[in-house]
């Protein structure tokens, strides 16, 4: 098929405190081997021969691993397809006629930027309060002087392969980012190099997660169904369980 | 300007070891007066910047991203490679040393090649240290596959997502030094020119994404890790705002661009389906272990392929022609990539292509699937497992080794690999060249540095796989950290720069006078128009093949396209505001500078030798003729608007014999 007409309803917004409003584009000749952002570079080809403001969104690698991309579409973050980032995301999921709506993630810690575009430093900050080993350049031992079980170093794994994105937050009706949160704090208490700072680590990045305005995790669990990574909240479990521990069993306290 | 390599004396394999014990120190009380400008939060960028504060100068780092984590390197799948010989098959860094000045065809510096190989060993160590997950066997020791161009196992990997993971552990190094305050951060800046006073690099001009406003920022020593130009060719596998100009800046203010012609066309890329493609997708040269490449024998089942008629199942096995195992029984499907890609882009012009283009080979995993599966019957003790329970036992172990890979290929062809063979082709990759750096990674402008892809040091004229992670972690955490404090010495007189003075204001309106410019063309195409229309000069006249006549005509063709980008180009939008149109126009602009030169580059070196094919030098089997007697050297160009002027920098070979690069 390569020529689907599509209705699109894009979200515009000047900046982080104009008032934003949808507006309708009717756009013809969609290949179905195109991806989405494909569409809409198409799209934006398309308003700038009419000399109109183009959409702004944001997208780099385009291949699903940078996090970049971050549209929230038909109601879903990152689209309709399960595990699918919507940079990876492709036309032959929608058909001819469709209404594609397309919104920015929306929460409070993500100012808006322009239209679909967010600002996520509070993501980097998180990280800094505590989401790293404490390991200078040049002290390492030999890699393999500590040996980790097979598993154990797969399931850190999965924990790490977070992209930062942050739909998450997007899915979650209190944009909570403990799914976020979680999985730095999983990937590294499950590695023996991480155990060491686990508990001062906990405690500062939930406390940073709390202060950008990111809100309470209530286990509805609609992260874990939109993560394009597909990231368990079994990780959010383990950060429950680490935290609970380092606030009573610990003469660790925040700091 | 200084043009000296300043390789040390000594013995190869002490060259580094000595030199590091004799070279200047800064010390602790001056570290922290001494500041130091970082570009690009990369592989080497990031680690650049997270050891720096660790060590105590006063850093900035910029990047245009939202957040430092999501540099290209990112992206790298395969893997890591590194001495460490934990598999026992010979491996040592004098090996992983000749393996690259080999694979990179005799074209790069030996002592430069030597400390990276020694540097290699001890990234492995420093990533587990930061909790790096890499892959592990079941006795809880780290796991090694193979790569292209070699015969040993040393490639250490995280999955298809080797990349992420280092990445990840050197954004975390990084801020955690942020968070120390070492660190002082600027996201969403662009640098938009280099700043220099008395002859040195001293800060550069930035551009705050998110208001347009431009900013001055002033330090004793300026270090870009921006990586590499590929998107010079529109489609490439990079990110889509991977760009040229922060390296291209600097070679307007006189810094030497090395070896701009060698691009890397890496073989096992998703083939283009559409004119309104944006980019191409890598798969990685890890499957190379696994899938066997193959198109058919006959052009009419190559035809029958291509209009739906048959597919790649159809064709039995005798007619299909594992051509790199048949030309190279040796290394077989893991020959190096640009001999990869050549035979792909032969099998094709052939006529023997499969995609409805005619630009797509096979990549096949059936064979691969049996083996595994019968090994895995064999150790669950099924020994009369059928064919159809060996097939998945086979796909278990496919899937988890690639399973990410094969999932990526799905959503974006709609085929599902497990069952339909890959179809790949070559895309641009990579570039091995770069800003000219010496030993010390500084470029011939004092006070500035080049790390990671965006310098041209280490891999010569075709990158082996795996060997770009490793040249970025250790130009960041293993090199620049020592040789910085070769120039840094000099500087501990020097008060703080004053980003106030002359140059200064001076570059910071150069730049924003250029911005007006573009702005005011207000013509009638976009910028992205100019990018696909370079893209595909590039490709036709300086891609996988090139000749002296296309050459000529492809330098041609961009000079009138810049012409019409400078009058016809429309960037819509404000300048000071958040505008990506206006970001990419700026972008746009470098690529049809730099385009020009890697043409006239392409044009200079009349041989062949790795990822640079020139038609003219070729062997009677279609294999590349190097000239050793003219051409071993580094071409370093200095711009100019007219006649690029070249610097040779020769290359000599005391360690290793020049020999015609054989895999067969």
């Amino acid at each position: 098929m390569d020529n689907m007409k599509l209705k699109l309803r894009i979200w515009r917004q000047g900046g982080k405190f104009p008032k934003g409003q949808f507006v309708n584009y009717d756009l013809d000749g969609v290949n179905d081997h195109m991806s989405f952002l494909e569409m809409l570079d198409v799209l934006n080809e398309k308003l700038i021969n009419k000399k109109e403001d183009p959409i702004a969104f944001e997208h780099d690698c385009r291949e699903g691993i940078c996090g970049t991309c971050s549209l929230v579409i038909n109601g879903y973050p990152h689209g309709p397809m399960q595990q699918t980032t919507a940079c990876q995301l492709h036309m032959r999921n929608f058909r001819d006629g469709d209404t594609i709506t397309i919104e920015p993630w929306r929460s409070r810690a993500f100012p808006i930027v322009k239209d679909l575009v967010v600002n996520r430093d509070s993501f980097d900050r998180i990280i800094q309060a505590g989401g790293f080993i404490s390991v200078d350049t040049g002290q390492a031992q030999d890699g393999n002087a500590i040996p980790i079980e097979k598993d154990q170093a797969s399931h850190a794994f999965d924990a790490a392969t977070c992209i930062g994105c942050g739909a998450c937050v997007a899915a979650c009706p209190n944009a909570s980012a403990m799914l976020f949160v979680g999985a730095k704090v999983s990937h590294l208490a499950q590695v023996p190099q991480g155990k060491v700072e686990a508990e001062t680590r906990v405690q500062r990045m939930v406390a940073q997660h709390d202060a950008e305005g990111f809100g309470r995790c209530s286990n509805i669990t609609a992260c874990e169904a939109e993560c394009p990574k597909g990231i368990s909240v079994e990780h959010i479990a383990r950060l429950n369980r680490q935290y609970i521990g380092s606030t009573l069993g610990s003469e660790k306290v925040a700091n | 300007m200084p043009f000296q390599s300043n390789v040390p004396p000594g013995e190869l394999s002490e060259k580094w070891k000595q030199y590091r014990s004799s070279m200047p120190l800064v010390a602790p009380n001056n570290k922290r007066r001494l500041e130091v400008i970082i570009v690009g939060t990369g592989l080497a960028g990031g680690a650049a910047a997270a050891t720096f504060g660790e060590l105590g100068y006063k850093v900035k780092v910029f990047t245009f991203h939202d957040s430092p984590r999501r540099a290209h390197s990112i992206a790298a799948q395969g893997g890591i490679n590194a001495a460490k010989n934990y598999q026992n098959d010979g491996d040592s860094i004098y090996r992983l040393f000749y393996d690259t000045i080999k694979g990179g065809d005799y074209r790069s510096r030996e002592a430069n090649v030597h400390r990276l190989a020694e540097a290699s060993v001890s990234i492995i160590d420093q990533a587990v240290a930061q909790g790096v997950p890499f892959a592990r066997e079941y006795g809880g020791l780290l796991s090694n596959r193979s790569f292209g161009g070699v015969q040993v196992s040393r490639t250490f990997y995280a999955r298809g997502q080797t990349g992420q993971q280092l990445l990840l552990g050197a954004y975390q190094s990084l801020s955690r030094q942020i968070s120390l305050g070492n660190v002082q951060l600027f996201n969403r800046h662009e640098m938009i020119d280099l700043v220099m006073e008395n002859g040195k690099a001293r800060g550069i001009i930035a551009r705050n994404l998110l208001t347009g406003e431009t900013e001055r920022h002033a330090a004793h020593a300026v270090v870009l890790g921006t990586g590499g130009y590929g998107n010079v060719f529109y489609l490439s596998t990079n990110a889509m705002n991977s760009n040229g100009s922060a390296a291209w800046r600097a070679v307007k203010q006189g810094a030497y661009m090395a070896n701009p012609c060698f691009t890397q066309i890496h073989p096992t890329c998703i083939p283009v389906s559409g004119e309104y493609q944006s980019k191409l997708t890598l798969m990685s040269e890890s499957l190379r272990n696994d899938g066997r490449v193959w198109v058919p024998k006959s052009q009419e089942d190559a035809a029958a392929i291509r209009e739906g008629r048959k597919t790649g199942l159809d064709i039995a096995e005798d007619q299909r022609d594992y051509y790199l195992e048949r030309r190279y029984p040796a290394f077989g499907n893991l020959v190096p990539r640009d001999v990869a890609s050549r035979a792909a882009k032969t099998a094709c012009d052939e006529g023997l292509g499969v995609s409805p283009t005619g630009l797509a080979v096979y990549l096949d995993f059936d064979a691969a699937i049996q083996r595994y599966g019968k090994s895995r019957a064999h150790s669950l003790n099924e020994y009369s497992a059928d064919d159809q329970r060996i097939r998945e036992l086979g796909v278990a172990v496919i899937e988890e080794k690639y399973g990410n890979l094969f999932e990526m290929y799905e959503k974006i062809t709609g085929e599902d690999p497990y069952v339909m063979p890959m179809k790949i082709y070559p895309a641009v990759h990579y570039t091995m060249g770069g800003l000219w750096v010496d030993y010390n990674l500084q470029t011939n402008v004092p006070g500035l540095f080049a790390i990671g892809e965006a310098n041209f040091s280490d891999h010569g004229a075709n990158r082996l796989g795996a060997s770009a992670l490793m040249q970025g972690l250790a130009d960041g955490y293993f090199v620049l950290p020592y040789t910085i404090g070769t120039y840094l010495s000099q500087e501990i007189r020097n008060p703080m720069v004053d980003p106030n003075g002359p140059a200064f204001m001076a570059a910071e309106a150069k730049s924003q006078d250029r911005i007006d410019r573009l702005m005011a063309i207000n013509g009638t195409k976009s910028a992205e128009a100019f990018h696909r229309e370079l893209g595909k000069i590039m490709w036709e006249y300086c891609g996988m093949a090139r000749n002296a006549e296309g050459l000529r005509k492809g330098r041609k063709l961009i000079r009138e396209l810049r012409k019409e980008f400078w009058s016809d180009v429309f960037v819509p939008g404000r300048i000071k505001e958040y505008n990506p149109e206006l970001e990419k126009a700026l972008r746009v602009a470098d690529f049809l500078e730099l385009g020009e030169l890697m043409m006239l580059d392409a044009l200079d070196r009349n041989e062949s030798c790795g990822g640079h094919f020139r038609e003219e030098y070729q062997s009677e089997e279609g294999e590349a003729l190097r000239r050793d007697d003219e051409y071993a050297y580094v071409s370093a160009w200095e711009w100019d608007d007219d006649e690029p002027i070249l610097h040779k920098e020769e290359l000599i070979f005391e360690n290793v014999e020049l020999k015609t690069r054989s895999y067969k």
